[in-house]
């Protein structure tokens, strides 16, 4: 048998190599993927309840029609929902201008009871980027409005 | 490939290849800043902040392409000991690590008014800042290796491994906002599909462009300079030795 040449000796330890560079990868990040989450859904923390106190973060969308202002003027009530389960949410401060209904919300906070009371509420916003005079439109009216332009 | 062993033939071609890149990649770069900066119309919700999208994605596209040469160089120096690929992984770290640097800074300002935090420790913006530590650390061991070499030390393949073991991160970076819950949103372009509306995607795509040739053309420039710094070298020490 005659010998390997050393380049494909080079290039099978380096596949080998590599094979076992993305397996560990692979690994290590599939055990990350509960604790590396940077949120709970309402789902998750209705079906196991964090320990009541201890400081979580819930991620979900803000209900329609669930913001409730109370008379101080500073405090809200609001629900966040996945489409599984619901939770009730407390938050006195300023909100950022993106928190509107019907649209994604982290709240950083702790379970008192059944109601999520948030120190903290950031904003998460979908993956979709439209002008803002084209958002009230329909679909045809969009197409009619782009052709115009063209 | 190999004809491009000879660095005098890739110096020949660079030479005229680097402007060819250079000029219209500024043109397009700066245009379609022009464009998303005055002509674009606000978005729905976050109003006039979505200009930074423009500066922001091909930013991030770059430090994970940069990242991405390195490993590619990486590979074809271990395997092919091609003289050129280390050169072209070498060059291509400082601006890969510049425009990580750039997509870190526009997001953070982006996230401030939009998200309301300068930074979270989420999926996406952790594998990011890796990706920018990865960068520092790479440029530091191949400057550390480069010395070791003149001083007639071993081969720099120290550095071809780590530019191949850090390339994990790279799919890490773009499947995190998948695999875990994160603040970041989720890939608004994917196979064949967008969710950006094309006012806001036509300018974005030619950014995008105009950004990569600005960046091929970088790359191109510091490959000629660590040539001439090694001819530079070699002459030094025919002439110690005469």
């Amino acid at each position: 048998m005659s010998a390997i040449k050393p380049k494909h000796q080079r290039l099978v330890l380096l596949v080998v190599a590599l094979i076992a560079l993305v397996g560990a990868g692979l690994l290590a990040a599939f055990a990350l993927r509960n604790q590396a989450s940077y949120f709970y859904v309402p789902s998750e923390l209705v079906a196991k309840p964090p320990e009541q106190g201890r400081a979580v973060r819930l991620g979900g969308m803000v209900e329609k029609g669930s913001i409730r202002t109370r008379p101080d003027g500073v405090t809200i009530d609001f629900t966040v929902g996945d489409g599984k389960a619901r939770v009730p949410v407390r938050f006195t401060g300023i909100t950022p201008d993106l928190f509107v209904e019907g649209s994604g919300v982290v709240a950083e906070g702790r379970m008192e009871g059944q109601t999520f009371v948030a120190d903290n509420l950031l904003a998460k916003h979908d993956e979709k980027y439209v002008p803002r005079e084209m958002k009230d439109m329909s679909a045809q009216q969009v197409k009619q409005v782009v052709a115009e332009t063209k | 490939m190999h004809g491009f062993a000879n660095p005098a033939r890739f110096l020949r071609l660079a030479r005229w290849l680097m402007p060819l890149m250079l000029v219209p990649g500024l043109v397009m770069a700066f245009g379609a800043l022009a464009w998303g900066l005055f002509m674009v119309p606000p978005d729905r919700l976050m109003g006039d902040t979505v200009r930074i999208l423009f500066i922001h994605v091909p930013a991030a596209w770059l430090g994970m392409a940069g990242w991405s040469t390195i490993a590619i160089s990486s590979v074809v120096e271990l395997v092919w000991r091609h003289p050129l690929a280390a050169i072209a992984a070498r060059a291509a770290a400082v601006p890969g690590a510049a425009f990580t640097a750039i997509c870190l800074a526009t997001g953070s300002i982006w996230a401030r008014p939009t998200w309301g935090t300068w930074w979270v420790w989420d999926g996406r913006l952790t594998s990011f800042l890796v990706l920018l530590f990865l960068y520092l650390g790479y440029i530091a061991l191949a400057g550390a290796a480069q010395k070791d070499a003149q001083a007639g030390g071993g081969a720099s393949r120290v550095t071809a491994i780590f530019g191949l073991v850090g390339a994990i991160n790279i799919p890490i970076i773009n499947r995190s906002v998948v695999w875990w819950n994160s603040l970041h949103q989720p890939p608004s372009i994917t196979m064949g599909k967008s969710s950006i509306d094309g006012t806001f995607l036509w300018p974005l795509l030619i950014a995008a462009v105009g950004f990569t040739l600005i960046f091929g053309g970088v790359v191109l420039a510091r490959m000629r300079m660590l040539l001439a710094d090694i001819q530079a070298e070699a002459r030094l020490r025919r002439k110690a030795m005469a």
